[in-house]
Order: structure tokens, then sequence, then C-alpha cells
């Protein structure tokens, strides 16, 4: 059985991008007077498992390009280079160049050769460094320049674009041996068992294509209708044309293994020196596994991805034999780049998962195969008496799926560290640029919110640390004539409140300037002359389009475009933002995001006939009212004497205008609950049991209702409403307590 | 199923009729230009939506009440895992309410403003029929001045000659306000109304 490589392709981007990510941060820390060897150790590491990766899958130009920076690192960490913030900077450019060229690769598309080469310069500069002050260098990270530009070249090639401008610098070990313009047709005609023997001709293929430019064609005449295919015998054939300097035996060689297993044919090639490499998508039907399945569009994946595959290896050699190869290569463009291109659709969008959470959902679908197996046991000697045993049964089954579906939402959730990691380096790139210290600190990196959510908030999250350092924290000389340390501090912190995501972004500089934000909003004639604003409407101006503080435009903030492009993303997500500052003191930024979509631990209660739900966490205390603690405000409002406070009382079905089981306080239950230290004592019918609910968005198809956050299906299928605390608070103190309907006696009379 | 197929007969019966001094060809040609509409009634009258809105339809199941929400929001149901609001389209309209029984259907219609698109169901009394009709056959609503919201009502087609389909725009039918705050239902009520007095006298 061939091992399909391109399986392993998207674990590998994957695997790599978070060894991109852990070279950045360890970058990041290494502090050039005390470098931490254990920290170049973990960055050589990473570098070295992208390499060798790389090095599986044939993307030479990522192998290349990582083996400079290893080579680099393994001098920094030897203590033979030593560790300067230059050697950082070229490095971090070359992680940041790494990325780039995975994301193309991922992408199918062309590499950005100019950054490439900026990188690999900054690089190289750095290795002759070490090289000009002593033993000569080594030869071998020079001189692996030009193959990397080959390597370059060939990706192209393979990646549907034109390779040629790089090609001929390829000056790989196969290039060495020089093509005399001779080769060999070979004509391979495996057995039907061929495959069951463990040969894969895909390998075979890709040996010759060591020796040579190759060409393969296949024959797939031989297959059978689809129904009746196989997948474990091979029923194609294979002329292929090998242009090489390479002997017949050499050739031979490869098929060592073949020979008792299939008709082998090597006759000298006539003709031309460059063939020319037509059928790649022919390459890729070595892959036998993958033709039963060819239908599902999983299968088309890995067929794209594989032709494309064996279709670089075999554009390897032609690119750098020749500009005849380096045509043939650019003339598979067409033929491959709708395979690839679907190839990168499909893999587009993944998720880690803690294998816990997978854990837990291996024992649920244990608990619930062993539900299902007692259910057909009752089902098939059923009788009467057994009726409280199927009800159980079935109960449990309820169970059972209820946690399966829940726990399955789970999976969708992710820590929000995967959103703080871009930002360490934004803080260090741009406090560099400005020359600023800024010590930057994150802190609830393990809370977790919808992947969706969480993909979206990446970007606003950048822009707003950005401009904290921009904005925010002012140069050393002028924080230290202010009494403050010459190093900034900025923070982030996350965390979970009342069915909402809180994001803080925390800075200690300079603070909003009121006056000069709201002098220029007078004056772009965003505020009328005379007209007061409170502070938090002036500091609501900084998300107005085109408004920015800053007199001159910088690299990094100024333009006052961003902030509402900020604004605007968070609206998107129902989320709102809040900005304090103090002047002097700093600016605090708070996000809030609401959990749609994600879960909620929640206490389950009852009015009149209807469940309700409200989060976990604003639950202070459940009690039973004691008449006597109760009472009257202006024989309006109700409060009870609750911890030394007295908690106005909400009646929810005065609230909701439903008809509730119980109108007397004294001796029912109250929910006391808390929005941002404001207290309410909820006054319910029954309190039900607690359980986590999946939230779903009563926006989505209907409108935002003032007190209710969302909506979740309970076990029943039925649909309960979750209650938004500040939302009631707001509606308690009479905020927006009208009804949105007028009364009703009115819409009846007029029917 | 069986019964769809019939009812697509029907339809297209009444196409055939309704192509005046057409033959069959020109009847097939019409069913294929012409678009579809389902409709269903509130009382006697007969009401249509185009059918490319409607989602699925479904029988009267309870639904979640939604505090302080229009009176003919009925709540929210679970269609198949999302939350969607249920409007009972009698009390939309100002009619007499009546008890749900097992014929009453909940028509979910995707509704279409600006970027977004929503899911809502419509209560409705009894399905009736699925007709096609050329844009030409649909006319537009008569001017009832400007206390009379008619911008819900796309136009009035004619049926058989003499009964009258009032086709509705669900878009305007379901827009934010509508849904947010109950205009003068007698207004509604009596656009309906008019429009249909105006469409008989004018023929």
């Amino acid at each position: 059985m061939s091992v399909d490589l391109s399986q392993f392709l998207q674990t590998f981007f994957e695997e790599s991008f978070e060894g991109l990510d852990i070279m950045e941060s360890g970058l990041l820390e290494l502090d050039p007077q005390h470098p931490d060897t254990e920290v170049l150790h973990t960055v050589f590491r990473a570098a070295h498992s992208i390499k060798g990766g790389a090095g599986t899958f044939g993307l030479s130009a990522i192998s290349d390009f990582t083996h400079r920076m290893e080579t680099l690192l393994d001098r920094l960490r030897a203590g033979e280079q030593t560790v300067t913030p230059e050697v950082v900077s070229a490095l971090l450019s070359a992680v940041d160049c790494l990325r780039g060229m995975l994301e193309a690769i991922k992408a199918e598309q062309e590499l950005d050769s100019e950054a490439l080469s900026a990188a690999q310069q900054a690089l190289d500069e750095q290795l002759a460094l070490r090289d000009n002050g002593a033993k000569g260098g080594r030869p071998g990270a020079e001189q692996s320049a030009p193959a990397g530009s080959g390597g370059l070249g060939r990706r192209g090639a393979n990646a549907g674009s034109s390779g040629s401008g790089s090609a001929p610098a390829g000056a790989g070990p196969e290039a060495g041996e020089g093509e005399q313009g001779g080769g060999w047709h070979i004509r391979f005609e495996p057995e039907a068992h061929l495959l069951t023997t463990g040969n894969d001709p895909a390998r075979l293929f890709r040996a010759l294509s060591d020796l040579g430019a190759l060409t393969v064609h296949c024959e797939s005449g031989e297959l059978p209708a689809f129904e009746a295919l196989d997948p474990e015998s091979c029923c194609l054939s294979w002329d292929l044309e090998l242009v090489t300097g390479a002997t017949e035996a050499a050739v031979r060689e490869v098929f060592e293994w073949v020979e008792d297993d299939a008709v082998i044919e090597i006759t000298p090639l006539s003709g031309s020196a460059a063939p020319a490499a037509e059928d790649h998508g022919a390459a890729a039907e070595p892959a036998p596994e993958s033709a039963p399945v060819a239908a599902s569009a999983t299968a088309e994946v890995e067929e794209g991805a594989e032709a494309a595959a064996a279709a670089g290896a075999a554009a390897r050699p032609a690119a750098t034999a020749s500009s005849g190869g380096t045509a043939a290569a650019t003339k598979s463009k067409p033929a491959k780049a709708g395979a690839r291109k679907e190839a990168a659709k499909k893999s587009s969008s993944s998720i880690r998962v803690d294998t816990e959470k997978i854990d837990v959902l291996i024992d649920m679908v244990g608990e619930l195969v062993i539900t299902q197996s007692m259910l057909s046991q009752i089902g098939k000697e059923f009788s009467a008496d057994r009726l409280e045993e199927l009800q159980d049964g079935l109960a449990q089954l309820e169970r059972n799926t209820r946690e399966l579906q829940e726990s399955i939402m789970r999976i969708r959730m992710v820590p929000i560290s995967f959103a703080y990691s871009r930002l360490p380096r934004i803080v260090h790139d741009t406090s560099r640029a400005l020359g600023k210290e800024v010590e930057f600190t994150m802190e609830g990196e393990q809370t977790e919110l919808d992947k969706t959510v969480m993909e979206k908030i990446i970007d606003p999250l950048v822009h707003l640390v950005r401009n904290s350092v921009d904005h925010g924290i002012e140069d050393p000389a002028e924080r230290q004539a202010a009494g403050k340390p010459g190093k900034g501090k900025i923070s982030i912190e996350a965390y979970h409140k009342g069915g909402n995501i809180i994001i803080e972004i925390v800075d200690d500089g300079r603070g909003i300037n009121r006056d000069k934000l709201l002098g220029k909003a007078r004056a772009a004639g965003l505020v009328e002359e005379g007209e007061e604003l409170s502070d938090a409407e002036v500091y609501d101006l900084i998300f107005h389009p085109g408004l920015s503080t800053h007199d001159e435009a910088t690299e990094y903030s100024g333009r006052g475009v961003g902030m509402d492009v900020v604004k605007r993303n968070i609206r998107s997500l129902s989320g709102s933002l809040n900005v304090r500052s103090a002047p002097g003191q700093g600016t605090t930024i708070t996000i809030s995001l609401p959990l749609t979509l994600s879960i909620l631990d929640g206490q389950l209660f009852r009015v009149g006939d209807q469940t309700y739900i409200v989060p976990l966490v604003s639950v202070i205390e459940s009690l039973q009212v004691d008449g006597a603690k109760v009472s009257g405000v202006t024989g309006r409002g109700e409060v009870y004497h609750w911890r030394e406070a007295y908690v106005p009382i909400v009646r929810l079905h005065e609230l909701f205008d439903t008809e509730p089981m119980r109108h007397e306080l004294s001796g029912g239950l109250m929910v006391i609950v808390e929005d941002e230290e404001t207290y309410l004592g909820v006054f319910v019918d029954d309190l039900l049991d607690q359980q986590q609910v999946v939230i779903k968005s009563l926006e989505a198809n209907y409108l935002r209702v003032p007190g209710i956050a969302g909506a979740t299906i309970l076990g029943d299928g039925t649909v309960a409403l979750i209650l938004d605390i500040a939302g009631l608070v707001e509606m308690s103190r009479g905020g927006s307590r009208q009804p949105l309907i007028p009364e009703r006696e009115e819409s009846d009379e007029a029917a | 199923m069986a019964e769809q197929s019939e009812r697509q007969n029907l339809a297209d019966d009444r196409t055939a009729a309704l192509g005046t001094g057409a033959d069959t060809v020109d009847a097939m040609q019409a069913t294929a230009d012409g678009e579809q509409y389902l409709t269903f009634t509130l009382g006697d009258e007969e009401y249509g939506v185009d059918i490319l809105r409607v989602q699925e339809i479904k029988g009267w199941q309870r639904a979640t009440p939604i505090p302080n929400t229009p009176h003919y929001v009925k709540g929210v149901i679970n269609l198949r895992g999302t939350i969607v609001p249920v409007i009972d389209l009698r009390e939309r309209f100002g009619m007499a309410a009546q008890e749900y029984s097992k014929f009453t259907v909940v028509v979910m219609v995707k509704v279409i403003s600006g970027v977004r698109e929503r899911i809502m169901g419509l209560v409705v009394d009894a399905l009736s029929e699925v007709y096609t009709f050329q844009t030409e056959q649909i006319r537009p609503a008569p001017e009832f001045g400007a206390h009379i919201r008619t911008d819900f009502i796309r136009g009035l087609a004619t049926v058989d000659d003499s009964k009258m389909v009032i086709v509705l725009d669900v878009d305007e039918l379901l827009s934010d306000e509508d849904l947010a705050i109950a205009d003068d239902q007698s207004r509604v009520a009596e656009a309906v109304r008019t429009a249909a007095r105006v469409s008989k006298e004018s023929e």
C-alpha cells in the first residue's frame, strides 16, 4: 500500500504554523544581553521540524530556507555567534517570510520572491558576519543560495506558475550530472497484485525522477467499471520517458523490487532532450486507493494534492535541467490548476481540538452504545411489565444524546490564546519602530470562545494593541518627565462575564486628550459648538472614521482609519466597545462579546408555563422570600433586605407580561442576580435544575429583545429564553420598560 | 408527495385555462416563464407568496412566547436547531384570531432585508394551491392614498376569472419595524379589504 503523503500535508501546514508561532514568541523572548539557551533550543527545534517536514513533502524552497535559519540558530545556541538585536530581527523577518511562503504554498499562490530574497539576504548577512570573522565559513550555507532560488523555481512551476526565471540557477546536485540528451523509454505493466506486495508505483517514479527528467504516461484503459473496481488491484500501466545520462542498469535498479511482479521493457530513447511533462494528472493515478472513492469530494482533494505532489516531483528535474523542461513544466499549469485550487479550498478550515475533549466524546459514544444495546435488548423481549425499564432506557438515551450534542458544540470552542498569539510580535515591532519600551502581558489565555468569533476578533485586537503602543504609551523620556517608569505597560485580559466574553486592553500611557479630541471633532463638524458631551461620548469619537488625535500620520496609525473598522467588526459580532481614560494614567478599552453559538452554564427556572434560563455566573444566591424583609418603595417598587443591602425585586411576570402561578412574594422563590455590581432579586415560580445550554441567537431570524440574551433548545425540543441580566437591570429601572407594542386593547378595538 | 404533484397538475391545468385562446404549447411556455405562487387562505380570502421563498411547511406547534413583542408574534419555535419566530397572519392583518386546529399550518418563508436573510413562520388557516402567474397577470394594488399601507401587497391576481389572490411581498410584510412595533391594525386590515373591493369593481 502506498503512503499518500498529501493527507499529511494539511497537518504539516498546521504544525509548521504552530512552529512558526513558537519560533516567533521564542525570538521575542530572547534577551540579547542574556540569551536563554533553552529558548534558543526551542526555536531551533521548531525550525528543525519545519525543515524536516518540508523535506518530506519535497518543498525544497522551504527546507533550503529553513536550513539557513537553522544554521544561524545552531551557531547562536552553540555560542559561536552572539545574539544581537539584528540577528533577532533577521530571524523574525525570516519567520515572517517563511510564514508567507507556507501560506502561499497552501493557497496555491506564487511565492513572493522579493520578500524571500530580502529575508534570505538578511540571514546571509548575519551568517556572513561570523564567517568573515573566523574560519572561512561553511560553504554549504552560502552556496545553498542558488539552490534555494532553484527550489523556488521548482515550487513555482509546481504551483502552476512560471518558474523560468530562477530555474537555470538551480545548482542542485542532480543538475551536476549533466544531460547528454540520452534517455530511456520504459514500459511498465505491473501485475494486478503489485500493490499487495507493498510496492508503490509513485515511489518508483519519484526514484526515477531523481535520475533525470521523467515523463509519465498512464494507461487507464484496463480500469474496470467503478462498481467493479477493487482498490487493491492495480489495473494501470505506464509508459515512462526518462531523459537522463544514467545507464540502463541504474534505471533497472529502480525496478529491482518489482521485477517479478511486472513487465518491464527498457529501450533507449531516441529523439529530443526535453520531453513535455504533459500529463501530470496521470502521475497521480498510482494512488489507487483514491480511485474507488473518486466520487467523493475528499478523494478529489487527495487526488488533486497527490497529482500536485507527483507532478512536482516530475517537474523538478525538468526545471533544473533545461529551459525546455521549464517550458514543459509551465505548460502543465492549466491542467493542474483546477485540482490544486480544489485542494486548497477544501483544506482551508480546520480546528485543533484538545485531546481531552475528544476523550469525553469517546466516553459518551461508549455510553450511547451501551444504552442502545440495552434498548434493543428490551425491544427483543418486550412485555408490558418492562415498560418502566423501557422508559428508563429512553430517558438515558435522551441524556446521552444531549450530552453528546453539547460536547460536540464544545469542540468549536477554542481558547483565546490563538487570537493572542500575534500580539507580542505587534507590540515588539511597533514599539521598536517608535523607539518606545513596552512591557506586554496577557491574561486569560484559556478563556474559550467560539472559533468564528475568535477569527473575527483577531484583527480588531491587533489594531487596538498597536494603537495602545502608538497613541497610548509615551516616549521613555516623556514618561520619565511625568514621573513614570520609562517602560510602559500594556496588558490584555480576557474573561467570561454574565454570558459575555470581556476582553480588556489596558495601558498606562498618556490617556486620551479629551479636549484635543473634542476640538478635532468640532473642527470636523461632528460636534456642534457649545454642545457638551459626556466623557463616554467623547471617547466614543475615537471610533469615528477620519478622526485622529495624532497630528501626523505615521506608518502605524494616525490616519483615523482603523478604529471605525474595529468598531464595525465588533458590532458585527453583536459586541460592544467601551473606552475609559484618565489623562496621564492610561486608557482601558473593554470589548464585550456575546457568546452566540457558545455554551453557557445556566440555572433553569419557571414563571407561569414558561421556562427561562439565567446564566449561572450571574446568580449570587437563590432563596426563599421572607415576607418580613420585603418593603415597598413609594408604593410602586419593592426591595428586599439582603446581606445588609436593599435589592430591588423584579417580578418577571410583570416585566414580561405573562401570567404567573404565584403572586405572593412571601414564601416564594427568588434568585439574586448580579450585573456589574448591581443586584436584582428576580421573583420566580419555581427553580429547576442547572444545566449547560447551547446559546442560540434570537436575532438571527428575529430581533434583539430587551432583557433577553438569546434562546436555547431544551431536552424536549422546546425553546427557552435566556435572560440578559444587564437588560433586566435596565428594564427594572424603567429605562426601556415601555413595551414594544401599543396596549393590546387598542389593537383589539381596531380589529 | 402525491398531493403535491396533484396540486402541480391542478396548477398546470389552470394555467392552461388561463392562457386565453392559447394552445397547449403556449400554456406550457407560460408555466416555464411565469412565477409560481403558493396560496393559502385566511378566512375566505386567498393570499399568495412567491414559492421560491417558501422553505417548508409545518403543522402548528406550540411556540415559546417572547416578552414585549407585538401580539401577532406568537413566539419562537425550534426549526432543526435554529430559533425561528412565528407570526400569526390573521392577527397581523387585524382579523379575528382563530383557535389553532390540526389543519393550522405554518409556512416557513425566507425574508430578505438588505443583506440579511431570515426565516420566519406564518400561521395561516390552510394551504390552498400553487398557481403560476405571469408578471403582467399580477396587477398593482390600487392606490388608497397615503393613510393606507399597501407596500406589502405586491399586487392582485385573478384566478378562474373570479377568484382574487392577494400576492404578498414578505420582505415588506415582515420588515424590522413591523416586527417590533405594531402599526395601526385597522389600516392594514382596511388596505386588504379595500384592495379586494376595488379589484372586484374593476372587473
